[in-house]
């Protein structure tokens, strides 16, 4: 019994890698940027954990840095991708130029934060 | 018996300074002659300013001072002086009173003046002399022309019509003996008064013709009746008031007096020795009033008192004799010898002569004398009158001595005028006995219970136990070194507490025996209900006692009862009025404890592992084979696509400055010009990607 759910676990994985290899480079490009943004966080997350709290503030501008970016990385993932409809009208170009926008208005509040 | 409760012994050494400082400014009203005191602070007050006086006047006043009191001076200024003096003597333009100040001021240094210069000024000077001027005008013709007649005898100054310009001056004098500036003033002063008498004296030396006998009596009888109107002191001086003159012009008591001084004494000089009218005791009493001034702080105040002191010794009014004592204070143990000096006010010496101490009393009982007449010993050396043993009379106290001065010859008796008894306080200071001091504990109904003689002068020390129904008494006896009763200023006792309230209380007297009881019932409330032990401190003290002292005597133990629930506090101790200007208890600052902070080596480990998913992306791009083929090849776009990301990269790096050190305007404002430029770089260079991958698709 074991056996086969890990036989089907393993199907299950090597299902969904294949169909993600379909997926287009540039979207994969963000997932990657967006994975590496959640690890950068979680590892502030664990340091928290270990060390207290203590300068609260800077703590919470790094992981916050990581998930408001990750954030934006998926918006413009939604945008970017050519199956969603709803922005079918919308230029890459254009999506990656607010994401661009809106990265430097993060960091301007979070730099003001991080004391 | 009083009671009084004083916050510091810091109250008690006030009160006796004062009381010191009291006798010894009471010692300082008796007039002393001019000294050396004034001559240091003439030069000090008189020296010229860069070797020059700011005016005639100024030099002739400081340089008649110089010559009254013997302070060779001339040489250092007479140069200079003098050149000022002949420029105004030449001068057609200069005013009469400059004129009649650079003549006086030639007259002492003595400046090389021509003849032919002098009888121009002479010719001007009588010119001025008209029925109708100005007494002042008159009076600094008058004054010039006799000063050239001093100065150059050649020159022709005298008047012609001597007796018109002596009846000009004469009709502006009024009924009282004051005189008006001129016949359009309606004002007289005494001041006026002063300088008609010296035109006038003026006047008759430089008469060409003998002015009628009748006309100087009638002068002569104005300046008794300007002397009638003459103001007195309680202490026997004489003075002219000040006055207003003509609204504007204020003259203060003693520029009037001195200016009266000086023209009746050269009135006096002009008619030769017929003025012995004014009694000796007004010349005395001007003198009297001169020397009270003490010295004098202004320059023209110092001038006028001592040049008017000086005419007072001129010889043509009575020479005032003024008996001084260099000591007032005596002391019975040191057994001095009284001294008197007797000089004229200038300090020169007096005519032969013998002090006589006509009788001596106590300052309390006026009645009963202490010495009588006893006649002092002249010592030829020291030029001073001395008394041997008179201190075998006196006690301790407060003395008036009245002094006489008797001289030799009938001819002085016509000169000097001695003012008849003087009289000087003396202050007479001795060691007090202090003997019989007895401090003892009574039981309620006065029965002694506990009784010890103390020795004051030694340093035994009692205790004592006692409560509130019992007294203590203390007892002790002051007598003067002849045996007298003596009562000092403060006979203080002080009870003390351990927590520092302080009681003190008054010791009465009756004869030579002190004594205080403290019924401590009634004193309970006062004391505050405070049982416990009390320092006992003794304090007698007076300024004559030689001997004061402040003495522990001891210690008392009080048991008093249990303080009532509405009985008032003991005040809180006195602050020590000097710890202000002490040192400050150091601060301590407190400071928020640091926060704990990790290991070092756990953050930089930390560190390293926060790079790891970052290594982690650039691997995983390089395994979807990422690249910048779709990087803009031609030139244009290539150069806006660098701008683009080099402006991205130079925000990202003003963020890292913002956080480093810069603040949020300067940052805002580099970022609206950064901003801007990404904007449009940005713009460019995504829409042409736009374009090109559009074409892309159409294709």
């Amino acid at each position: 019994m074991a056996r086969s759910t890990s036989k089907d676990a393993q199907d299950l994985f090597r299902a969904l890698w294949s169909a993600y290899s379909a997926t287009p480079t540039n979207l994969k490009i963000i997932d990657l940027y967006v994975m590496y943004a959640v690890f950068t966080a979680l590892i502030q997350v664990v340091y928290m954990a270990m060390v207290g709290s203590f300068p609260f503030n800077s703590f919470l501008s790094g992981v916050l840095s990581c998930v408001g970016t990750a954030v934006l990385a998926v918006c413009l993932r939604i945008q970017v991708n050519k199956e969603n409809k709803e922005f079918k009208d919308l230029a890459p170009e254009r999506a990656f130029a607010d994401f661009v926008l809106c990265n430097l208005v993060l960091h301007l509040v979070i730099m003001n934060f991080l004391g | 018996m009083a009671f009084v409760r004083a916050p510091s012994p810091f109250l008690l050494v006030l009160v006796l300074a004062l009381s010191i400082s009291a006798a010894i400014t009471a010692t300082t009203t008796v007039p002393q002659p001019i000294s050396d005191h004034h001559r240091s602070a003439a030069l000090n007050l008189f020296a010229p300013s860069h070797g020059s006086f700011p005016s005639l006047q100024d030099a002739y006043e400081a340089l008649r001072v110089f010559e009254i009191l013997g302070i060779e001076e001339k040489h250092r200024v007479s140069t200079d002086t003098c050149k000022v003096v002949l420029e105004n003597l030449s001068s057609l333009s200069s005013s009469l009173k400059d004129l009649f100040y650079a003549l006086k001021v030639n007259g002492i240094l003595k400046c090389k003046v021509n003849g032919e210069v002098f009888e121009g000024i002479a010719s001007r000077l009588k010119a001025s002399i008209s029925d109708a001027s100005p007494l002042p005008d008159l009076y600094y013709s008058i004054g010039g022309l006799v000063l050239i007649k001093d100065q150059d005898s050649n020159v022709d100054v005298l008047l012609a019509d001597a007796t018109g310009t002596f009846q000009s001056i004469k009709a502006q004098s009024q009924s009282d003996g004051k005189w008006r500036y001129s016949s359009d003033k309606t004002e007289s002063s005494a001041y006026a008064a002063g300088l008609a008498f010296e035109a006038l004296a003026g006047v008759i030396s430089l008469a060409s013709s003998e002015i009628d006998q009748s006309k100087v009596n009638t002068v002569k009888h104005d300046i008794l009746k300007l002397f009638g109107s003459i103001e007195k002191n309680d202490d026997g001086s004489f003075y002219f008031d000040g006055e207003t003159v003509g609204g504007h012009e204020h003259q203060d008591s003693l520029s009037t007096t001195s200016s009266v001084v000086r023209g009746v004494t050269a009135f006096a000089a002009a008619v030769s020795g017929e003025i012995n009218q004014l009694p000796g005791d007004k010349t005395l009493g001007l003198a009297k009033f001169l020397l009270g001034i003490g010295v004098p702080g202004d320059a023209k105040d110092f001038f006028n008192q001592v040049e008017s002191l000086a005419f007072l010794e001129s010889k043509r009014v009575t020479i005032p004799l003024i008996l001084s004592l260099p000591e007032t204070v005596y002391s019975l143990t040191t057994k001095g010898q009284l001294k008197v000096r007797v000089s004229t006010a200038l300090g020169s010496a007096a005519p032969p002569l013998v002090v006589k101490l006509v009788r001596a009393f106590s300052s309390g009982a006026k009645d009963s004398s202490i010495i009588e007449s006893k006649e002092l010993q002249y010592d030829k050396r020291s030029g001073l009158h001395v008394l041997d043993g008179f201190t075998n009379n006196v006690d301790v106290g407060t003395d008036v001595f009245v002094f006489e001065i008797v001289l030799h010859d009938s001819h002085s008796k016509q000169v000097y005028a001695t003012g008849g008894q003087i009289h000087m306080p003396i202050y007479v200071t001795g060691i007090i006995a202090v003997s019989n001091a007895e401090i003892g504990v009574l039981g309620d109904l006065g029965s002694v219970q506990t009784k010890k003689a103390l020795d004051l002068a030694g340093n035994d020390v009692v205790s004592f136990s006692a409560n509130h129904l019992q007294k203590l008494r203390f007892s002790f006896q002051l007598a003067t070194p002849h045996g007298h009763v003596f009562k000092p200023h403060q006979a203080i006792l002080k009870f003390r507490h351990e927590i520092k309230v302080e009681h003190v209380f008054v010791i009465g007297n009756v004869g030579k025996k002190f004594e205080i009881t403290l019924d401590f019932l009634g004193l309970v409330e006062k004391l505050f209900y405070l049982s416990g032990k009390y320092d006992i401190e003794l304090t007698v003290g007076d300024a004559a006692m030689e001997n004061s002292f402040i003495r522990l005597l001891g210690h008392v133990k009080l048991d008093l009862p249990e303080a009532p629930e509405k009985a008032a506090q003991p005040p809180a101790p006195p602050v020590d009025p000097y710890s202000r200007y002490g040192p400050k208890t150091e601060i301590t600052h407190l400071f928020r404890t640091p926060e704990k902070r990790p290991p070092q080596n756990l953050s930089i480990t930390f560190l390293g592992l926060i790079l790891l998913p970052f290594l982690g992306f650039l691997i995983g791009l390089l395994r979807l084979g990422v690249n910048l083929k779709n990087f803009p090849s031609s030139t244009v776009p290539a150069a806006f696509a660098l701008l683009f990301q080099l402006s991205i990269a130079a925000v990202l790096l003003l963020y890292v400055l913002f956080w480093l050190k810069l603040d949020l305007f300067t940052t805002l404002k580099t970022l609206g010009f950064l901003g801007a430029f990404l904007m449009f770089s940005g713009h460019r260079i995504l829409s042409y990607l736009a374009s090109t991958s559009t074409k892309l698709k159409s294709a």
